[in-house]
């Protein structure tokens, strides 16, 4: 079921396996039949560890979300919280309780805290009369969490804006205790560097933590060779470009949630022979997005430009592979062919969904190149499957689209801040954006880039983006502004000088000939732009940080390195030829096209390391801007 | 030299025994141990000893002693408290003297005071009668039977819960005897009143045989054999006692509730399940009186249960099939050490014995078992033989046996071998007379049942098993000792040596006589930085003897912030506590000590204290935001943060900065839907605007551009999009003439397009700069006029963008006449 997780170069599904065992450990703690009481916000991470399967093998018969008022009648015995350590859910909760035990035969109450369990809310449902209510108040340690063969994210929405601009640290916290119990099942981590504030605090708690801790380290040979911290905002830019991944551009335009993707239904109709297009789905599509799907592993990191090759090629070997029914003669051939044919139709059904994506992707984005047509042969051999409307839908050139045009635009802007074209002057394409109302995060992503890549904008310019933009889309975006200004993501230029272009210059972040179809560089991952954070990883391997010093200083938050002893016998020995295993723990949020570069560094014949990522959440431009927006709950009046 | 076996004596013509004697008892009892309490704890644990003829001269008091297993004094005082009635050991070691008037007083090893608690106020008054100190996986229990014939039962000490048990249904005087099981996670009295036995629990009664005559109907039937037939009355089973039994004088339960024993009046003993629902045998005393004592053995290598009735002068050993009067034998020593034993084991040691002797009798011996291929039985029986063995002298014979055995096995697994070395070492030197823990080898890993309930998460018995020891051995303050034993097993630092380290401390840090800084640093010296060790135990310790200040120096060594928290703010450090709580990093903890400051210290020193620590601060806000909004305002004033300040308004629907403006459109707001009846109020100035034009208040309009000083373009923007949404072209055309456009014309065509209405597109496109025009012709469709442009302003990408354009079936001329015009520049 999580077999993916396991083919990676370290083997995570060893942590979603302890944590599925944590799970089942507590659901037997409450005896008998149980309804569980989500905390919504949580419903997505768990879906990672553990399907309703698990649940209802432990007698797990209901499940409610959590919210105010009197709880649904279920006939069970037990009814357990699944609740973060929030102070407003633990009110909710409380109500519950208080009317629950009015209405009926009293219950057994639980709650398992996720993450982890708080004095401050106990405290709260104590002060509510309902703590003695609670069997068991236990907690379920959930800090990172196996996203994928190579991923580990904490899934915490706010970690970026808790730490950047509250300056609140329990996910920083989190963050240490999540790669102490790493530590714990794939061994201490013998070198440890970093880039940033927060990055500095989580590697003092872990080695504090390590410290706590000293002498019940397990004996494990370790499995990585180096933590790499890194802070957010040492790179601001790079979430706010638009990605040019396949599955980065999936991100940016549909968003995927917990590793699902919700797509517009009409491109995934069942067209079968001889039916009219009688009945048209209404539900958004649903697909999971992992490297479980051997052809969305191939072609998830490619730019988007070099997808449809990557199709129509797997299109080829699809249908030679239908093809050999004809060669098969002997009754031992057809019964091979029939042994394959399961692999074989799920390649296929993954082949017709991914060719549906990319075709939705490519109304949006098109402006380029088209693959090359299908031998018209293979069209014979593939017939009354839906890939081929498909596959020519992919071909034929919309006469005008808008969306593409304003895509198109957008990124031109995109790069001309990259490159730093004007980059001090209000842009005339925002002006406009603005005026015709564009969705406002699109207008803070451009603004909050130029700035970036301004090192601050004038005063002048400042000013006016910001009348601009509470005169077009109210006043109440103050707040917002303000929160950008406070993360660093829009600022006012204090100096004259701007770093950034020498940052460009020294880190090679912009590419001129950026090669889509067989990159030779990171930067094919925004066509032409190196993301920073990725490359500070790359030279951090070879040569070091040392020839980089001085623009290391220009990043905000000290850079270090420390070293973790190890236990005595436990010392690697490296073999001739093998690669070193780095993890990197971007802190405040990774893109999927940061992760992709990191994976094409990876994937180099002479990289000589490997990269596991690790993140308190998956963003991209639009999702993290959205989670420092501030909304008032009503307009002023 | 005395061979081993003349050690054994032939008892019965099969059995053989043998007496060891563990120890020379260091003591010297005056008058032996007649009239006295006493209380061994299980394991080879300490012994209290407690003259009982207290009541007879009131003046005397009588004298507490406590002996190690081997006799030797530990500590020793005079009783001066009330009369006792029992005495009993914990699981930690700690010694329980239960008085007449209820109340139990516990005493540590070394016999100074820990504590005391009552049973109950009724017990002053009814006294108490009997009282058996008992041992369950829940930890150490008592249970009294009160004069008033009443039952109080306490599970676990540590955890005080008393339980009144029900009233035994016509019970006049106090029951013949009784005991307490465990079962069912619940402890019970099975109790006989003369002919009736009762079980009683927290919430009932239960007769277990209800009267003699059901008792002998039943006996009748079963015939004294293994009978299982329910008595018409209740569900139980047929105990099967012996007919001319008519009471029950005495029982006793094993020590792990799995067995009973009874002892009736007609002299026989009835073995059997504790659940009563098996009967193991019945053996005939011929001794009617009472026993003095009686208990369950059991005999290592799984051999049944057995029960000794000790009277006055006899002890007797009752088996399931057979009395004998016997000590515990080990089967594995028997096999060996029988005369002229032909068993594997003992050819071995045999086969040993010569080659020690240099003779090549050995060869003979070793051959005959290897002929049988009995070389590996012969190694283990050796080394099992040696567990089995109080004199490490024996131990080593076997051992060199076994070893000398496996030198010709090539697939003998060592470990079996290694580990009994390594136990037998531990044993050997726990069972030294000075220590005095005389442990058996199959004792040892059992001794996991003693543990701490709380502690019982650990899986690992084995280590657990080590980790109880210790702690015996850390109770009787033998450090060193427990210090090597834990470097010798290699037990981890953390459950071994640190564990030593730490109770060494707490120890330490009682010795009043020193000064704190001597002690803090005589502690840190020998601990250090040894993993695993808990300073905050230390200095929580430390502070429970009143030495706050060395708890706090303590406190500097421990590692783990969140620990030190909760103890200072016991200790009223609540500024240290919130900077060790944020040098945790654990937000929790902050909010922790933080609410404990807000209820301890009045407003304006609780904000200052704040103000020193900036990430308590920060965490206060966001508390505040989400539950006391008000408390955030002052907050604000306080640190005299207007910005923050300023937000606050804002979110309090009041504003500041771009409020004045704001106000001046809610203004003007107002007054439009005064006059005009639409539904403006709460819009942005911008969809204003857009709302005056598209309903054709241009005026209006015109008037909020100026007073709001919109710039130009995106006024001009406002009102393409609204005339063009409004399909007003005639309007547009008019609105495009007006002035020279500061957006250029190109949006002119798009949005026309958007609209789309080409027609009224084309009409822009002339205007366009030269830079658009490309894109202008394309957004109307005319990839001629697009051509054109392209190839004029001679752009390489926009020649590729009009191609990419074309579909090279249907524009075949524009795109050969773009190609040629590529190629021209090529050449160029």
């Amino acid at each position: 079921m999580a077999a993916h997780l396991s083919y990676g170069r370290v083997n995570l599904n060893i942590l979603r396996e302890a944590a599925r065992k944590d799970l089942r450990e507590f659901l037997d703690k409450c005896a008998g039949s149980k309804a569980i009481v989500w905390d919504e916000y949580l419903t997505g991470p768990f879906g990672l560890i553990a399907q309703y399967s698990l649940l209802k093998e432990h007698e797990v018969e209901k499940m409610f979300t959590l919210k105010g008022g009197r709880l649904p009648a279920a006939e069970v015995k037990n009814i357990i919280f699944f609740v973060r350590p929030r102070l407003e859910l633990m009110d909710i909760i409380a109500e519950n309780v208080i009317s629950e035990d009015k209405m009926r035969s009293p219950r057994d109450f639980h709650i398992l805290f996720v993450p982890r369990r708080s004095l401050l809310c106990e405290q709260r449902l104590k002060e509510r009369g309902v703590l003695g209510s609670f069997i068991n108040v236990d907690e379920y340690i959930l800090d990172l969490i196996p996203y994928d063969g190579d991923l580990l994210s904490m899934e915490s929405e706010g970690a970026f804006r808790e730490c950047y601009l509250e300056n609140d640290q329990t996910s920083l916290y989190h963050t240490a205790k999540g790669l102490m119990t790493l530590q714990a099942l794939y061994g201490t981590i013998p070198q440890i560097f970093g880039k940033g504030e927060c990055a500095r605090h989580v590697a003092n708690m872990m080695l504090r933590m390590k410290r706590e801790f000293a002498g019940c380290q397990t004996q494990v040979l370790p499995v990585f060779d180096t933590l790499l911290l890194l802070d957010r905002n040492v790179d601001l830019l790079t979430p706010l470009a638009t990605q040019l991944t396949y599955e980065g551009l999936i991100d940016e335009i549909y968003g995927i949630n917990n590793g699902y993707v919700k797509l517009p239904p009409e491109k995934f109709a069942q067209k079968k022979q001889g039916e009219g297009e009688k009945d048209l789905p209404t539900e958004p599509k649903k697909l999971q997005l992992n490297s479980a799907e051997e052809l969305y592993a191939e072609i998830r990191d490619k730019n988007f430009n070099a997808v449809g090759a990557a199709l129509s090629k797997k299109a080829k070997i699809i249908s030679a592979a239908f093809e050999e029914r004809h060669n098969a003669k002997t009754v031992g051939e057809i019964k091979q062919f029939v042994s394959q044919l399961p692999h074989m139709q799920a390649a296929r059904t993954s082949l017709a969904n991914h060719t549906s994506i990319a075709e939705l992707i490519k109304d949006i984005t098109s402006r380029q190149k088209i693959p090359p047509p299908l031998h018209p042969g293979l069209y014979l051999t593939l017939l009354h499957f839906s890939i081929i409307v498909v596959l020519c839908c992919i071909s034929c050139v919309p006469p005008y689209v808008s969306a593409s045009e304003a895509f198109f635009d957008n990124l031109t802007v995109e790069q001309e801040f990259m490159t730093g074209v004007d980059t001090d002057k209000v842009n005339t394409y925002i002006e406009d954006c603005i005026a015709q109302k564009d969705p406002l995060i699109k207008i803070l992503r451009l603004v909050c880039m130029q700035s970036v890549c301004n090192n601050g904008l004038k005063q002048k310019v400042l000013d006016y983006y910001k009348r601009e933009i509470l005169q077009t889309y109210g006043y109440e975006h103050i707040l917002t502004l303000n929160n950008l200004e406070k993360t660093g993501l829009l600022k006012l230029q204090t100096s004259t000088r701007n770093n950034y272009p020498t940052i460009r210059k020294t880190l090679k972040l912009w590419m001129e000939d950026a090669n889509e179809q067989n990159p030779n560089d990171i930067s094919y991952v925004y066509s032409g732009y190196a993301p920073l954070s990725v490359r500070l990883t790359q030279l951090l391997a070879r040569p070091g940080w040392r020839s980089i010093e001085e623009v290391l200083k220009m990043l905000p938050g000290p850079h270090f390195e420390e070293r973790q002893q190890l236990p005595a016998g436990l010392h690697k020995k490296r073999q001739q030829g093998e690669n070193r295993t780095t993890l990197v723990f971007f802190l405040g949020g990774v893109t999927y096209a940061e992760i992709a570069a990191l994976r094409f560094l990876s994937q180099m014949e002479d990289g000589g390391t490997e990269y596991v990522i690790a993140t308190t959440k998956l963003i991209n431009g639009t999702t993290w801007i959205k989670s420092l927006m501030d909304r008032l709950e009503e307009p002023p009046f | 030299m005395a061979g081993y076996e003349a050690e054994w004596r032939l008892w019965f013509p099969v059995l053989l025994d043998r007496k060891v004697e563990l120890y020379e008892m260091g003591w010297s009892l005056k008058d032996g141990l007649r009239d006295c309490h006493v209380a061994a704890a299980p394991y080879g644990g300490p012994i209290a000893v407690l003259k009982e003829s207290q009541r007879c001269s009131p003046s005397v008091r009588p004298q507490l002693d406590i002996y190690t297993a081997s006799g030797m004094p530990v500590a020793a005082f005079p009783w001066k408290s009330g009369v006792v009635k029992q005495l009993g050991w914990t699981v930690g070691d700690d010694l329980l003297c239960v008085q007449e008037d209820g109340t139990v007083l516990v005493y540590d090893l070394f016999g100074s005071f820990k504590r005391h608690f009552s049973m109950g106020n009724e017990l002053v008054q009814s006294h108490v009668l009997e009282a058996k100190v008992f041992h369950s996986p829940y930890g150490t229990g008592i249970a009294l039977l009160s004069g008033t014939f009443r039952f109080i039962l306490a599970t676990n000490i540590e955890d005080l819960k008393l339980r009144r048990l029900p009233e035994v249904p016509g019970l006049q005087g106090a029951p013949s005897c009784w005991a307490v099981l465990s079962q069912d996670r619940q402890s019970k009295v099975l109790l006989a009143a003369g002919p009736d036995l009762y079980m009683l629990d927290t919430t009932a009664c239960t007769p277990v045989v209800s009267d003699m005559a059901a008792l002998l109907h039943v006996i009748v039937l079963s015939v004294c054999f293994l009978a299982k037939s329910s008595a018409a009355s209740t569900d139980f089973v047929a105990l099967g006692l012996t007919p001319q039994a008519s009471s029950i004088v005495h029982m006793a339960v094993s020590f792990s509730y799995k067995y009973l024993a009874f002892f009736t009046d007609s002299g026989h003993v009835w073995m059997g399940s504790a659940n009563l629902k098996d009967k193991l045998g019945e053996v005939e005393t011929k001794m009617k009186t009472p026993p003095k004592q009686m208990a369950w053995c059991r005999r290592p290598k799984g051999q049944q249960p057995s029960v000794v009735v000790m009277w006055e002068k006899n002890l007797l050993v009752a088996g399931q099939c057979q009395e004998t009067i016997q000590y515990p034998f080990v089967a594995a020593c028997e096999e060996i050490f029988k005369i002229a034993s032909m068993a594997p084991g003992a050819l071995l040691l045999e086969a040993n014995r010569e080659y020690e002797k240099e003779s090549q009798k050995a060869d003979e011996y070793l051959r005959e078992i290897k002929e049988q291929d009995l070389l590996g039985e012969a190694v283990k029986q050796c080394v099992e033989a040696a567990g089995y063995e109080h004199e490490p002298e024996t131990q080593k014979m076997l051992l060199r046996a076994a070893s000398f055995g496996k030198c010709f096995l090539s697939n003998f697994r060592p470990e079996l071998f290694v580990h009994m070395c390594r136990d037998l070492r531990v044993l050997n030197a726990v069972r030294d007379y000075t220590v005095g823990i005389p442990l058996t080898l199959p004792q040892y890993p059992f001794m996991r049942r003693y543990v701490d309930p709380q502690k019982r998460v650990c899986k690992l018995y084995k280590q657990m098993t080590v980790q109880v020891l210790i702690d015996r051995l850390v109770h009787r303050k033998l450090y060193p000792l427990a210090f090597e034993i834990c470097r010798y097993l290699k037990t981890p630092e953390y459950q071994g040596v640190s564990r030593v380290l730490k109770h060494w401390a707490c120890c330490k840090v009682q010795q009043k006589e020193e000064a704190d800084e001597v002690i803090a640093r005589a502690i840190s010296v020998k601990l250090g930085e040894t993993a695993g060790i808990s300073y905050s135990d230390i200095a929580a310790k430390a502070y429970e003897c009143g030495r706050t200040e060395l708890a706090i120096k303590l406190l500097e060594f421990e590692p783990r912030s969140g620990e030190q928290v909760p103890l200072l703010l016991k200790m009223k450090r609540s500024q240290l506590a919130l900077s060790k709580a944020i040098e945790s990093g654990d937000t929790d903890l902050v909010y922790t000590v933080v609410t404990y400051l807000k209820n301890e210290m009045n407003r304006g020193d609780f904000f200052m204290t704040l103000r020193n620590q900036p990430v308590a601060l920060s965490l206060y806000r966001q508390f505040c935001k989400h539950q006391e909004p008000e408390t955030l305002k002052d907050l604000f004033n306080q640190d005299d943060d207007h910005q923050e300040l300023g937000n606050f308004y804002v979110r309090a629907s009041y504003q500041e900065g771009a409020t004045e403006e704001e106000i001046r459109l809610l203004r003007f707001q107002r007054r439009v839907e005064e006059e005009k009846g639409e539904r403006v109020l709460g819009c942005s100035l911008h969809d204003t605007l857009h709302c005056l034009l598209t309903l054709g208040l241009h005026k209006q309009a015109e008037q909020l551009y100026k007073d709001f000083r919109v710039p130009d373009k995106r006024y001009w923007w406002l009102k393409l999009t609204a005339l063009a949404e409004k399909e007003d072209w005639e309007e547009l055309e008019k609105f495009a003439k007006s002035k020279k456009s500061p957006i250029g014309y190109l949006p002119f065509v798009e949005v026309c397009v958007k609209h789309l209405n080409k027609y009224e597109a084309k009409k822009y496109v002339s205007k366009v700069t030269p830079e658009q025009k490309v894109k202008a012709h394309l957004a109307v469709g005319d990839l001629e006029g697009a051509a054109e442009a392209a190839i004029e302003r001679r752009s390489e990408g926009e020649v590729s963008l009009v191609l990419s354009r074309c579909s090279a079936t249907t524009d075949r001329t524009v795109v050969d006449r773009l190609n040629r015009a590529r190629a021209a520049a090529a050449k160029k």
